[in-house]
């Protein structure tokens, strides 16, 4: 018994040695996302600077809200912008209000399953409407043999495929769906997770493109970034200039392009359904949540030196990992924002 | 039952006719409150998680009241929640579960304990306990992969075949719903079963086994109608770990079941539970009522608890058996 | 030998038949995920995985280092906290407690076994997270020490009631107090099977995720001391399995297996070091 203790008693001490280090230690949580290409950036950063510790954790945008309003971690983020409620919250909360910074893009893509199709669909937003509100059963439907009428679908009956869990990825699905159909904006509306009148659901991007592989006839959404990695077939969508187009890295930058100009001052927008002949309609910016004071001015300071290597080299790292880069346009008003953080 | 039979007057020695003090000095009064105190806390604990629970859900209480029990939808955009679709999620996932986990549990420690020669039982032993360690995303993920191919392509089909006349195997056979939630949770609850199990069947005296082969019995008579009732409490015990870890499981069950809200009688139908549902929405909720009414749910799930608990409970005295004397359930 | 005899022995082949299948399937299941485990991960599996920490996708010569010292610190706070609580809570049930009040402890047990991960979790976070403004170790272990209290409680319990009348008799006896008969007769005679509880109960926590997001949450670098966030395999195989990178789902399944290994080599280590100088020969 008491050499058990003395082993415990040892291993304890062992592991809750503090030592002294002149690191500066960051913490932030949020969005899912964007962490791989945040753990790159906050890695490439270290190497620039290995006395800054920058440790972000993808706990949700649900979470990364609530926890930077919490005051638990030093930054948040979220796919999704905080609503006026939120940020109200969070200035009556610390005095002082919580900034929005655009870091990167993503997309989301229509992905299919249908036995003896091999070619690549067009969706109409009325179609992809029609098919997650249930009312567009079949896959000949006239609504998506309409733009596809080099191909022949079948007459099956179409199994929607959604996500289980909340997610940036179905908030950008629904937000699209709210413009493009004003009866999913009155029956469902827009939400990281919503009330589907339709379909089952699968967890994570990993759980809907495996139900949508494996079930004949499935049509489900994922991220971009997914669709690339896994190479699989996705249709094209078509956007607010009537053109087909089909996502990709260039296209999803250039709905962030088409928004640019009539972009708020606290870039709280949404990007879907941009203007632009080539933009993907199904596009969002994913956010830092920043403080705009930090008692701290060291934690500060590492912050906003983040921020602008973000937006500068930081854009050179994006594509590797199939997230679109910001338009120079975003760009420019972030760094003049940046100066509002004190 | 067995409680009062086993430990001596638990007052002391003599009750009354030594004081405090010596009782105190000889140390068993120092012990009964030293362990008292740790008994007492769990109840702090448990006591202090349902009070948190409860103020934490305060806003949907007031808005939904016991409609809450009864509503079908679950609508996060227009604030309107309710959680009789979990519930049944819940209770038809675990019923599935027990129902396959406990005959081939008791099954397997049953073989470990009597027929399987001592290493061999220890070894296996050691393996089967590793079960319980396996990350549950991973059994998800296994799930997704594995499990809801087999069931899709071959299992379902089988069954609707044969079984197809039953509202229990109606509908489209997709893979994924509370037929396979619960063959996945099945997977994840037989370590404890076969763990708990075979210890206690290992424990029972060797006099109870001779006897009744002495009286003629055949080795699986005197092991199912002699060893395995004697050790009755102690596998009712572990099918109560058993249960309480397929009602509070997530990450396996919401990457399986389907997340559907739908009440139906087939098993094929997908569906979704609550631990499943607070697990899939807590991180991105936002907004007061919907994070409040994941918390209720979570209240709604300690109530299910309480509930089957006691349910399990009076079946268990109802049925009692005397000589049973191993442990309470 | 008549024809009901025969029927009988058949039924006794049978059944006893049957339930070597059960165990069979039961290993069989398990073998079947370590092998899963091993194909998929196996390959992500070098000396770097034990040293080195984490990076980023894209990246080669990373590995998971701080989150298997993460687990490994994380499991010894949760025991050192959950254990002595199920345990000295199960001896006063068998030892000395009255019916009513084992009752209301053993409900209790029952209802804090059965909450989810989860709901844990943000227990967890309004104790230990919420007032100290930042997560920690600390609260970690201690959402993953409530739930092995359950665990070891209502199964040490079961196997204390279990030990025969004659023992304690015994001890009593030759004059030992109630207390120096549980630590020297009772608990040697009962120690398998609440080393099986509580090996059981740390092998469940060893693999649970949902209760560390909202406390340890996660560290890219070196945790330090307890105060930190940090961390631990299950929440890495959460993140890397659900991700869209291969690499990072060979890396999920990698980790998989080393947690796997790990509990079995503290399973057979516990038991190895706590059987000497207490075997009581089966019944």
């Amino acid at each position: 018994m008491k050499r058990i203790a003395g082993i415990l008693l040892a291993v304890f001490c062992f592991a809750g040695i503090v030592w002294a280090d002149s690191s500066l230690s960051l913490t932030g949580a949020g969005a899912t996302f964007p962490y791989p290409m945040y753990s790159k950036w906050f890695s490439e950063y270290h190497k620039k600077d290995p006395k800054i510790e920058i440790n972000y954790q993808s706990i949700g945008s649900g979470g990364g809200i609530r926890q930077v309003t919490e005051g638990t971690v030093d930054f948040g983020a979220s796919d999704g912008p905080m609503t006026d409620e939120q940020l109200k919250a969070y200035q009556d909360k610390h005095g002082f209000p919580v900034l929005h910074f655009p870091t990167v893009l993503g997309g989301v893509v229509p992905t299919y399953n249908i036995p003896g199709v091999t070619a690549e669909l067009k969706f109409t937003p009325e179609a992809l409407a029609g098919i997650y509100l249930g009312k567009i059963t079949k896959w000949n439907d006239p609504a998506i043999t309409g733009p596809n009428s080099g191909v022949s679908l079948p007459g099956n009956e179409i199994v929607v495929i959604h996500r289980s869990d909340g997610s940036g990825t179905s908030y950008i699905w629904t937000d699209y769906l709210s413009k493009v159909s004003s009866e999913w904006k009155d029956k469902v509306g827009k939400s990281t997770s919503v009330n589907w009148p339709v379909g089952l659901g699968g967890k994570g991007n990993e759980g809907v493109s495996g139900l949508v592989k494996q079930t004949p006839n499935a049509v489900g959404y994922v991220e971009l970034i997914y669709a690339i990695q896994n190479s699989m077939p996705y249709g094209s969508v078509k956007n607010s200039s009537g053109v087909f187009i089909k996502a990709d890295l260039a296209s999803v930058t250039a709905a962030a392009a088409g928004a640019a100009k009539n972009m708020p001052a606290d870039f709280r927008v949404s990007i879907t359904d941009a203007p632009g002949k080539t933009a993907y309609p199904i596009s969002s910016f994913t956010w830092l949540l920043i403080p705009s004071k930090f008692p701290d001015a060291s934690k500060r300071d590492a912050v906003k030196g983040f921020v602008k290597w973000m937006l500068a080299d930081g854009q050179n790292y994006t594509e590797a990992l199939s997230y679109a880069k910001l338009p120079k346009e975003v760009v420019a008003k972030e760094l003049k924002a940046l100066n509002e953080v004190r | 039952m067995s409680s009062t039979t086993t430990v001596v007057p638990s007052a002391g020695p003599v009750a009354g006719s030594r004081s405090f003090l010596s009782r105190l000095r000889e140390g068993d009064e120092i012990a009964r409150l030293i362990t008292f105190l740790f008994a007492a806390s769990v109840v702090l604990i448990t006591v202090l998680l349902v009070y948190e629970l409860w103020v934490s859900s305060v806003l949907p209480r007031h808005k939904f009241g016991l409609a809450f029990f009864v509503t079908r939808v679950w609508d996060p955009v227009f604030d309107n929640f309710g959680a009789l679709p979990f519930i049944y999620g819940t209770v038809v996932t675990s019923a599935v579960a027990l129902f396959i986990a406990v005959p081939l549990g008791i099954g397997a420690s049953i073989f470990l304990a009597e027929l399987a020669p001592a290493r061999v039982s220890d070894t296996l032993e050691f393996f089967i306990d590793l079960l319980a360690a396996v990350p549950s995303v991973i059994y998800g993920v296994l799930g997704i992969f594995i499990v809801v191919p087999l069931m899709r392509q071959f299992i379902q089909p089988a069954l609707k075949n044969t079984l197809g006349f039953l509202p229990l195997f109606k509908g489209p056979a997709y893979g994924i719903g509370f037929l396979t939630a619960g063959v996945v949770l099945a997977i994840m609850v037989v370590p404890y079963i076969i763990s708990v199990s075979r210890e206690v069947l290992l424990s029972v005296p060797r006099e109870q086994r001779e006897a009744a082969l002495a009286l003629g019995s055949t080795r699986w008579e005197s092991t199912w109608k002699v060893v395995v009732p004697f050790a009755r409490s102690g596998i009712l015990g572990s099918i109560f770990l058993a249960l309480a870890r397929a009602l509070g499981e997530t990450m396996a069950v919401s990457m399986v079941i389907g997340n559907a809200p739908t009440i139906s009688a087939s098993l094929l139908s997908p569906g979704d539970s609550i631990a499943s549902v607070i697990a899939n929405q807590f991180t991105e909720a936002t907004g007061d009522l919907y994070t409040q009414s994941l918390i209720e749910l979570g209240l709604v799930l300690f109530l299910l608890t309480f509930i089957l608990n006691g349910l399990a409970r009076i079946l268990i005295v109802t049925t009692s058996q005397r000589g049973s004397g191993l442990g309470n359930a | 030998m008549n024809p009901r005899l025969r029927w009988r022995k058949f039924v006794s082949n049978f059944m006893l038949t049957m339930t070597g299948c059960c165990a069979l399937i039961a290993v069989s299941v398990l073998f079947f995920i370590l092998g899963n485990l091993v194909y998929r991960g196996g390959t992500s599996i070098n000396w770097n995985f034990f040293t080195k920490l984490p990076v980023p996708v894209g990246e080669t010569g990373g590995g998971m280092a701080n989150a298997i010292v993460g687990s490994g610190k994380l499991l010894l706070l949760a025991t050192l906290f959950g254990v002595p609580i199920g345990f000295l809570g199960a001896v006063y049930l068998a030892e000395f407690s009255g019916n009513k009040v084992a009752f209301v402890v053993r409900y209790a047990a029952d209802l804090l076994n059965g909450a989810p991960s989860i709901v844990i979790g943000i227990f967890a976070f309004t104790l230990v997270v919420h007032p100290f403004k930042h997560f920690s170790t600390l609260a970690g272990g201690v959402a993953l020490g409530i739930m092995m209290i359950p665990i070891t409680l209502r199964s040490t319990e079961g196997f204390l009631l279990g030990v025969p009348r004659n023992l304690r008799e015994g001890a009593m006896a030759l004059g030992a107090s109630k207390w120096k008969t549980i630590v020297t007769v009772i608990v040697p005679a009962a120690y398998r099977g609440i080393l099986t509880a509580i090996l059981l109960a740390f092998a469940r926590v060893a693999g649970e995720t949902a209760p560390l997001i909202f406390t340890a949450l996660g560290n890219s670098y070196w945790s330090h001391g307890w105060n930190e966030p940090t961390a631990s395999l299950p929440v890495v195989i959460w993140n890397y399995a659900l991700s869209a990178y291969d690499d990072w789902h060979r890396q999920a399944w990698a980790a998989g297996l080393v947690l796997l290994a790990l509990i079995l080599v503290i399973n057979i280590l516990a038991r190895a070091i706590l059987s000497r100088g207490m075997s009581v020969p089966r019944a």
